[in-house]
């Protein structure tokens, strides 16, 4: 039983993946979007060596976040758009198969276009890399933004105004995400005492929504 | 043949229609009349009853509007998660118009409140907004509420919609108590201005609250119902242009 499961959600995470293989649309647009955020955020702040530690992390976050939303707003209006959401839903699979399957497509096509940018973040706003412990924010802190926006693509891929009403439902919702990811980031930059379990918030954060994605998810796609 | 069908179905909403709504009124009439009188009498205790704060001066009865205001948009969310949780298990449609109607009234006075509470801190502490745990979580209450409306609106009126909108309200309840968390967070221990009735008030202003909190709930029942009504026929009002059509 759960090894059919696990046999629909690969097969479903790797058609998704191959289309992007082939296609390649989604990656490039995020990745260069995310890069063109962090140059943009240079200018509108003025970097210097002063303020670089208050508002790297927040260009980083902000860039990520700008991308991701990006790309959770294509991978689902795709699927609409060339009408295989419909047929998807029509095959024998659990309904929590696809959204699982959709989540963690949505989040490994972030987690990729987060490596790329990274190393050029360090370059251009000239901070250290913390690889380990920025890992696992990363980690924690992308699972929080697709758990959240892989269910609420689907919803605003059923309206005209998906591109718009993608991030007006996402935002609010992922506020505790961000917040933690960048007192977390700080954190590694400028060592902070008494921080509060910024890395425990995230992890409960997406078990909790996870939890909440998978129950409800049947709801979301039903006619 | 088709046509007398449709005539004779559509008579038959009708007199449906007429035989529910009859009772309401009643209750509308019972809750209206206690608001007004309910209003009267705040507003007599608020601007006569009520001492003048020491410190704050006139300013501070915004207090009285602003508290049983935000109040009742919280409490809205509260109905509207309910509703929600009604509609998932039982898929009738009077949840769902509950649930647009609490969404559409708390966002109003939850926007209301957070004007006057912006009045009310250029007043007392010099600036329109501060970004304290407890502004920032309504803050962000109030854009999903938006959110939810903003979706409802674009999805129309169909089960899709409903359940979408369902979906929404259990994410955004369960995320409300973690947003405010993290908000408290990452604002730390800062001191800040108590809002809250604590025991050293003195007697006649609880008493000026309460009458306000409890003329407040009266308002947002009555309007809750108006606007329970008004979702009801506008989806009754749609399904008959679709049969005329």
């Amino acid at each position: 039983m759960i090894r059919l499961f696990l046999t629909q959600v690969l097969t479903i995470l790797w058609k998704d993946v191959r289309c992007e293989l082939r296609s390649k649309q989604t990656w490039i647009g995020m990745g260069m979007f995310a890069l063109l955020v962090l140059v943009i955020f240079n200018f509108t702040f003025d970097l210097r060596i002063d303020n670089k530690t208050a508002v790297a992390p927040g260009a980083l976050w902000v860039s990520f976040i700008f991308a991701s939303l990006l790309g959770l707003s294509r991978t689902i209006a795709a699927e609409r758009e060339h009408g295989s959401l419909d047929r998807l839903l029509l095959c024998p699979v659990d309904r929590k198969a696809i959204y699982l399957a959709k989540l963690l497509g949505n989040f490994f096509f972030i987690v990729v276009v987060e490596i790329v940018a990274l190393p050029v973040f360090s370059v251009l706003f000239n901070v250290p890399l913390f690889i380990g412990p920025l890992v696992l924010i990363m980690l924690f802190g992308t699972l929080g933004i697709a758990t959240i926006g892989t269910i609420f693509s689907f919803m605003a891929s059923a309206t005209q105004a998906r591109e718009l009403l993608l991030p007006i439902l996402v935002f609010p919702l992922i506020v505790p995400v961000v917040i933690a990811a960048v007192r977390a980031t700080e954190a590694l930059l400028v060592p902070q005492a008494n921080e509060p379990p910024w890395l425990g918030l995230m992890i409960a954060f997406d078990v909790i929504f996870l939890s909440v994605s998978l129950l409800t998810f049947q709801y979301v796609v039903e006619e | 043949m088709a046509l007398v069908d449709h005539a004779t179905s559509m008579q038959e909403q009708q007199s449906k229609v007429t035989k529910r709504s009859q009772p309401l009124p009643m209750l509308s009439f019972l809750l209206g009349a206690l608001s007004l009188i309910g209003t009267m009498l705040s507003l007599w205790m608020i601007f006569f009853y009520a001492p003048t704060d020491a410190v704050q001066g006139e300013i501070q009865r915004i207090f009285y509007f602003h508290v049983p205001l935000e109040l009742a948009g919280m409490l809205s969310f509260g109905v509207l998660t309910l509703a929600s949780l009604g509609y998932i298990v039982q898929k009738k449609e009077h949840w769902d118009w509950v649930a647009r109607a609490s969404a559409e009234v708390g966002a109003v006075f939850i926007t209301i409140g957070l004007i006057l509470g912006a009045i009310w801190g250029k007043e007392t502490w010099g600036a329109w907004w501060v970004w304290d745990p407890k502004l920032t979580a309504t803050f962000i209450l109030w854009f999903i509420y938006i959110g939810y409306i903003m979706l409802r609106s674009y999805m129309g009126r169909s089960t899709a919609s409903a359940y979408a909108g369902a979906v929404l309200a259990l994410v955004g309840v369960v995320d409300l108590p973690i947003i405010y968390l993290s908000v408290a967070w990452w604002r730390g221990q800062h001191p800040t201005a108590q809002v809250g009735v604590s025991g050293a008030l003195p007697p006649a202003v609880t008493h000026t609250f309460m009458v306000a909190l409890g003329t407040f709930t009266l308002l947002y029942m009555l309007i809750m119902i108006q606007v329970y009504q008004l979702q009801r026929l506008q989806a009754l009002a749609q399904r008959l242009r679709a049969m005329v059509e």
